[in-house]
């Protein structure tokens, strides 16, 4: 079976460091993959290599067996990947409807013509558009929220806006960027349950990068460990638990993983 | 349905009345002159706010635009068809005058794609300054003295219409996918490409749209001054757009409206200061971004201006408890 | 031999030429070095030095060097005003606020000026100048007092900004404005300094810049002020070596379009051949783009 997302010797240089090096990794659909290291690992610029911010140096990144390494972060979202960011990237002045608006749009199709003329049919695409983005945000219980200005909501809402409006992509792949940075045990738990109800409601590949450990073992199916740019290791929660060379990353000697 | 056609009608009362005015007696030949100017200054406010205000950007350059309009419109009017009955001349000057100016958006809106901020500043400043060269180099279009005898096309009905037009074009395209795609480059770039914004076609959008009316403008501008050289168009021009943009509300259409409002009259007031008058202006711009850098309506509208469906919902009352 | 005497000849104007946009081009580079911002005022301030040595030769007939001096203290104390009033309380805003501040800032010295001598006017002279002819070149004191002036002023710069601490500060605040504070550099005192620096020179050109060409205008800012902008763009803004290289070029090339087409291009020539190189190289021939962490 073709995996969904195939990474082979994916390599990515800044001036003399190499932040990637010679990356290889499959996910297949209905995957749950976890990516830890470190901080300073390459994590977060492996996912801007995923959804095309940066070009890799090398290696190929291929997506249903199609290569998008080349292709501009707006064309690989509407292949049907999606991501949040590490430090949270909404736009904070427009309301969250128009939040979630923005990433449904990709699926409106009208030109900029049809646009200035302001024509029935776009009329009603628009309303359509509202709709679709207002149930969304009534699934994430946002509903209430949807004429706020999404810079003025809690932290834990604009995390949870962010992953909706991740998700009005329509994608088949979601990549979280540390999405329980910032919450207590507790918090980190709902959010665990919460994701898997996540994937299983849209039917979704979710690659997570996280540091909270629990969240990540409990959730993930399978694990991948970068450090320095370079996977040192690959496997199931309990293989990664114990495996030395992780622990080693981790702490520099003996020790445990949190 | 009775509400869909409410809009439109009160509108057309709107042309109406620019049309009779005129002739009652009731509006002298100046008032009429300040109404006129009051509609041109909104379009190029309403303009220039698209891609300074919804998108964010920075442009310097946008009297460059207005001046194409100005020259493109005048030198059919004026060379190319002197004489031609005035209904049939004018709106083609005015669309010629705005596509030229529109089509000049372009290679602007490319050059966005790579640079933003200060660099796009830079290349807008440089944009600016290749017209007005250009302009005083050409002897076909006057040289650095200018187009004289320009027919006197521009009145109250013409100035509204247009006005109208211009808001209403902007209005759609905001509120549409594009506007939003524009609003989402202005707050985060990054986000809005990886979201799936084609930012490149929101910013040829933003531009070549904001070119045009600026063309508009300046086609509206020539034929109401009958007499243009460069330096109508310099950075001083520009200033005045910016003054306009800055003090009534980036990213809002009522906020455009005011911004020509005030600066229309107080360009008016100033008058008897003479040169010194053209210190005002810039010495407002420093005012604004040190105390209110928005301005008096950034980023929200009247609810009448925007289409229906956007219009917020009265929020719910509160529960007793 | 005619036309290599003719090469020469223009090759010293565009030598006083570009050391002049080059006094110019360093405090635009040095600003935008520092708080990354295009003082967009700057050009007013040269304009201003010219116009300061007029009312103070008009007031007080003063020997050059001391006219220089007093001019270069009167536009470094504006400097650091505008800085202290204008641009700092706007620190923290987004730059676009600042670069319209700054463009307001500009375009108030220039109307009040104007308010104030509506016309152009002409610069007295202050040295007896002499002319030396060698073998079909004629090179006047003046020239070589401008060029000399400016190549001094440049390397006293240079050694500022490389061998002393202040330099060094300058340096580290380009980098990173936030935590420099937090090692112990007064980095507001070291700012106010740089703007201060800057302005000199570009008084400093204001006053050169009247002698050589003796009819100054309070427009002058934007005719040629911002000339010197545009070489630092060329030569990438925010880099010292950039903006001398750029300045030179500009005036190679304005004194090359000078004897080819009449003079009213200038300005279409300058501008076009910024446009065409921010085409290639984005961040000007020896800038680097800005890393941006996602």
């Amino acid at each position: 079976m073709t995996p969904l997302l195939e990474i082979r010797n994916l390599t990515r240089e800044f001036g003399g460091l190499r932040a990637i090096a010679d990356l290889g990794m499959m996910v297949h659909d209905s995957d749950l993959m976890g990516i830890i290291g470190p901080n300073g690992a390459g994590k977060t610029t492996f996912f801007n290599l995923l959804s095309g911010i940066y070009r890799p140096s090398s290696g190929e990144i291929l997506f249903r067996g199609n290569r998008i390494d080349r292709l501009r972060p707006s064309e690989i979202a509407r292949l049907g990947i999606a991501r949040t960011f590490q430090n949270i990237r909404l736009f904070r002045e427009l309301s969250v409807l128009e939040n979630v608006r923005i990433a449904y749009d990709s699926h409106l199709k009208y030109s900029p013509m049809a646009a200035l003329f302001h024509s029935t049919r776009l009329r009603q695409a628009e309303q359509g558009s509202t709709r679709a983005a207002q149930e969304l945000l009534d699934l994430f219980e946002l509903g209430s929220l949807a004429h706020e200005r999404a810079g003025d909501l809690p932290y834990g809402s604009q995390r949870r806006l962010e992953i909706a409006r991740a998700l009005a992509l329509r994608p088949s792949l979601l990549l979280l960027d540390e999405p329980a940075a910032g919450m207590n045990p507790f918090e980190a738990m709902k959010l665990l349950d919460f994701l898997r109800w996540v994937q299983k409601k849209f039917s979704l590949t979710i690659i997570i990068i996280e540091h909270h450990m629990q969240l990540v073992m409990g959730l993930c199916t399978r694990i991948e460990v970068l450090d320095f740019g370079v996977r040192i290791a690959g496997g199931s929660p309990t293989e990664i638990q114990n495996n030395p060379r992780v622990i080693e990353a981790y702490l520099g000697a003996e020790g445990e993983i949190p | 349905m009775k509400n869909r056609l409410l809009t439109p009608a009160l509108l057309l009362a709107g042309l109406a009345i620019s049309a009779i005015l005129p002739a009652t007696g009731l509006v002298n030949d100046y008032l009429q002159f300040v109404l006129v100017s009051l509609a041109i200054n909104a379009i190029l406010c309403v303009s220039l706010n698209l891609v300074n205000g919804w998108m964010g950007e920075f442009s310097v350059g946008h009297a460059g635009f207005m001046a194409l309009g100005a020259y493109a419109s005048a030198l059919l009017t004026v060379r190319l068809f002197p004489g031609a009955p005035p209904w049939l001349i004018f709106p083609l000057a005015i669309v010629t005058g705005g596509s030229v100016a529109g089509l000049a958006g372009l290679p602007v809106g490319f050059l966005s794609f790579k640079t933003r901020g200060d660099y796009l500043a830079i290349i807008t400043l440089a944009f600016l300054m290749i017209v007005k060269s250009g302009l005083e180099n050409i002897p076909f279009t006057g040289g650095p003295r200018g187009l004289l005898g320009i027919p006197h096309f521009t009145n109250l009905p013409w100035a509204y219409f247009c006005c109208v037009v211009a808001f209403w074009g902007v209005r759609n395209l905001v509120y549409s996918k594009f506007g939003r795609g524009i609003s989402a480059i202005r707050e985060d770039e990054v986000a809005a490409e990886s979201m799936g914004v084609d930012t490149r076609s929101a910013k040829l959008a933003a531009f070549v749209t904001s070119a045009f009316f600026a063309g508009v403008a300046g086609a509206l501008f020539a034929h109401q001054l009958q007499f243009i050289n460069p330096s109508s168009f310099d950075i001083l021009k520009s200033t005045e757009m910016l003054v306009m943009v800055y003090l009534g509300g980036v990213a809002s259409l009522g906020g455009s409206l005011l911004g020509a409002g005030v600066v229309t009259v107080l360009t008016q007031i100033l008058q008897p200061l003479g040169t010194w008058r053209m210190v005002v202006l810039p010495l407002m711009l420093v005012l604004l971004m040190l105390f209110r850098p928005s301005g008096i309506m950034g980023y929200s509208d009247w609810s009448w201006l925007k289409p229906r469906s956007e219009r917020n919902p009265k929020p719910k009352p509160e529960p007793k408890r | 031999m005619g036309s290599l005497n003719y090469f020469c000849q223009q090759a010293i104007n565009a030598l006083q030429l570009g050391s002049i946009y080059a006094l110019i081009a360093l405090g635009y580079s040095m600003v935008y070095g520092v708080l990354s911002m295009i003082n967009f005022a700057h050009g007013d301030v040269f304009m201003l030095g010219a116009f300061f040595c007029l009312l103070l030769v008009a007031l007080v007939p003063v020997p050059f060097w001391l006219a220089l001096i007093i001019v270069m203290g009167s536009t470094a104390l504006l400097g650091t005003l505008i800085e202290r009033f204008a641009y700092r309380p706007l620190r923290k805003a987004p730059r676009v606020s600042a670069i319209i501040t700054a463009l307001g800032c500009g375009l108030v010295i220039q109307n009040v000026t104007l308010g104030f001598s509506p016309y152009a006017r002409r610069m007295p002279s202050l040295l007896d100048i002499t002319t030396y002819q060698f073998g079909g070149l004629s090179i006047s004191t003046l020239q070589i007092l401008i060029i000399g002036i400016s190549l001094s002023l440049m390397v006293l710069l240079d050694y500022l900004i490389r061998r002393t601490p202040f330099g060094m500060a300058m340096r580290a605040i380009s980098f990173d404005r936030a935590t420099v504070p937090l090692l112990g550099v007064p980095a507001n005192t070291v700012i106010t300094i740089t703007f201060a620096v800057g302005a000199a020179l570009g008084g400093a050109a204001g006053l050169l810049y009247g002698l050589a060409y003796p009819v100054i205008s309070p427009t002058m800012g934007i005719a040629v002020g911002w000339k010197a902008f545009v070489a630092a763009v060329i030569g990438g803004i925010g880099n010292m070596r950039g903006a001398v290289l750029g300045a030179f070029l500009l005036g190679g090339v304005e004194v090359i379009t000078v004897t080819l087409l009449p003079s009213t291009y200038r300005d279409l020539v300058v501008y076009s051949l910024l446009l065409v190189i921010l085409v290639f190289k984005p961040y000007g021939l020896l800038g680097k783009p800005p890393l941006q962490k996602v």
